[in-house]
């Protein structure tokens, strides 16, 4: 592969294992929390799929460089800037019906991102690796929007707290779509499907589980985005000092 | 406790059956008759045992996003999952005793119920994740495997999965352990002083001595227990010891001596004496965590209150749609 395209494979597989290594960190703080037993075991599960997906994708990308050894040099040893996840998944969880409703977009997104992976990706390692990842995304999808229907469905109480979790996430849904130059080149490639075409699906998916739980999709504009490009919000450091601690303070151990 | 305790008259041939059928080895399955003492033993062991399950996730879920590496962040996160599975599995197996999950959970949340101790510990370090599989687990281990043989079947059955899985969670812990036992001085420091934590607080979960443990005698004429807490203790040091040794850890008991004479001439550990006014404090509430777990327990409930509402309302409704459509 020449350098230039191994730049660009290396920029996709950090963007999509650092989207699932922040969002299984922030469901992995639900562990012991959770408003139900089944549900404490139901997202520990999820993060751990995050998470493994995380691994795995960084595996990959350890194996284009050489300044990289190891996928935890990856998750752990990266400054703020150098983490391109969207600032989707690095949000605070809030309550369980805001938590829900954020793995529900992401999962949902994730679902068709795999799947068009899986079939049109040059990169025969990812390709191979989306077929799987599709099937638990899937579940994810699916667990979460049953969940997004009760909560809507459920109380006044949880409709009202579902409005909250819809209002909450709004200005972050814009990144998931968005095409940046990036976007385009590995497009024309035939690395990652363009962030815009998973939109149409997604939206229609996505409006028909926010109705059935009398809610609705607001107009979805690009209201903040950066974190492609290493720009976070505030509270991210805060996620890396706890990911990182262990790493940051006993450098050069093993576990 | 006695067995005879409360039964009528009436009852007494069905007593006897019922001791026959678990002299027999044979198990009580949920309809068939129990006397009450017996059915209640039950429902507060395996309860107990749930919340355990239940409480222990916090103190290991403390570690889940500081944990080192992705392979053991991803290892504590299958453990913790595991462990509320096994919470399920056991409120689920004290449901067919006829107490049901919400009310079991609410005394725990009361402070009625108990839990083991051992979770009232904190984890202060990365080596107390390692010093909770390889001690905590370990004991738990012998205190669960003779229960997989326990008269009560879904118990039982229940304790075959459980077992397997806790003994891979041992496996796991030692090897954090010893992980550390081999790297830099800072981590040999961090592996002995979580060993150090750990270990007294390891040795009690077994229990009262026998002299002063009253429900020992029926339980193990009912066949939920079948060996003593004292016995179980001692098989767990003398398990523990040269796995310590083997990893160059002291054990922080200086009266800890191989006694050639104890196990009918096998030879056994002799140990110091255990402070049991430590263990009777931490049991009444009083221990380093006590009011931390069951307040987080309390604030994770009363905060999914609304969730759990929608939950039946949804269903509720759902229930209705069905209704209408027939």
């Amino acid at each position: 592969m020449k350098k230039d395209m191994v730049d660009m494979v290396f920029e996709g597989l950090l963007r999509i294992g650092d989207d699932n290594l922040i969002l299984g960190h922030r469901t992995s703080e639900w562990c012991g929390h959770a408003p139900t037993l089944e549900e404490d075991l139901a997202l520990p599960n999820i993060a751990l799929d995050l998470i493994g997906h995380a691994q795995a994708l960084y595996s990959i990308a350890i194996q284009l460089k050489s300044d990289y050894n190891h996928e935890d040099q990856l998750a752990f040893l990266r400054l703020e800037h150098q983490y391109k996840n969207l600032l989707l998944v690095e949000q605070e969880n809030g309550h369980f019906g805001n938590t829900i409703l954020r793995l529900f977009y992401f999962s949902t997104y994730m679902k068709y991102f795999w799947e068009q992976v899986s079939i049109n990706c040059f990169f025969k390692k990812l390709k191979e690796f989306a077929e799987k990842a599709f099937l638990e995304t899937s579940y994810h999808s699916k667990y979460s929007s049953q969940w997004v229907i009760t909560l809507g469905d459920g109380t006044e109480e949880s409709n009202k707290k579902m409005l909250e979790a819809v209002s909450n996430m709004e200005p972050f849904i814009g990144e998931l779509f968005d095409n940046d130059e990036f976007a385009d080149i590995s497009f024309k490639n035939k690395f990652l499907p363009k962030p815009s075409s998973i939109f149409k699906n997604w939206e229609k998916e996505v409006k028909n589980v926010l109705k059935k739980g009398k809610l609705n999709l607001p107009e979805i504009l690009l209201k903040k985005n950066g974190g492609r490009k290493g720009e976070h919000s505030e509270i991210f450091g805060f996620l890396l000092s706890d990911l990182q601690y262990m790493q940051r303070a006993f450098p050069n151990s093993k576990w | 406790m006695n067995s005879d305790t409360n039964n009528s008259v009436n009852e007494i041939p069905l007593i006897e059956e019922f001791q026959k059928k678990i002299d027999r080895d044979e198990k009580i399955e949920p309809k068939d008759f129990m006397p009450e003492a017996y059915r209640k033993t039950l429902i507060r062991q395996i309860g107990q045992h749930a919340h355990s399950e239940v409480v222990g996730m916090l103190p290991e879920g403390n570690w889940i996003t500081r944990a080192p590496t992705l392979k053991r962040k991803l290892s504590l996160l299958a453990k913790v999952q595991d462990e509320a599975g096994h919470g399920l599995y056991l409120y689920c197996a004290a449901e067919t005793l006829g107490k049901s999950r919400l009310e079991m959970t609410e005394e725990l949340l009361s402070g009625k119920a108990k839990y083991s101790s051992i979770f009232n510990y904190p984890t202060p370090t990365w080596a107390d994740i390692g010093a909770i599989g390889w001690l905590v687990d370990g004991a738990a281990i012998m205190n669960q495997i003779p229960l997989c043989r326990c008269s009560y079947g879904p118990y039982a059955r229940a304790m075959i999965r459980i077992c397997k899985e806790e003994s891979f969670h041992q496996r796991q812990g030692y090897e954090i352990m010893l992980t550390l036992a081999r790297g830099t001085k800072d981590q040999r420091e961090m592996a002995q002083r979580a060993l150090n934590r750990w270990w007294w607080p390891s040795v009690m979960m077994f229990g009262p001595s026998d002299k002063d443990s009253p429900n020992t005698e029926t339980s193990v004429k009912w066949k939920i227990k079948r060996h003593t807490n004292d016995e179980l203790r001692e098989k767990f040091i003398d398990a523990i010891v040269p796995q310590a040794k083997k990893i160059g850890l002291t054990i922080p008991d200086k009266d800890l001596k191989w006694d050639k004479k104890r196990n009918n001439g096998l030879g056994g550990y002799a140990h110091g004496k255990i402070d049991w006014e430590e263990f009777w404090k931490v049991v009444k509430g009083n221990g380093p965590m006590n009011n931390e777990r069951i307040s987080s327990k309390k604030k994770a409930w009363d905060e999914g209150l609304w969730v759990r509402n929608a939950a039946r309302m949804h269903a509720s409704k759902n229930q209705s749609t069905v209704v209408a459509a027939e």
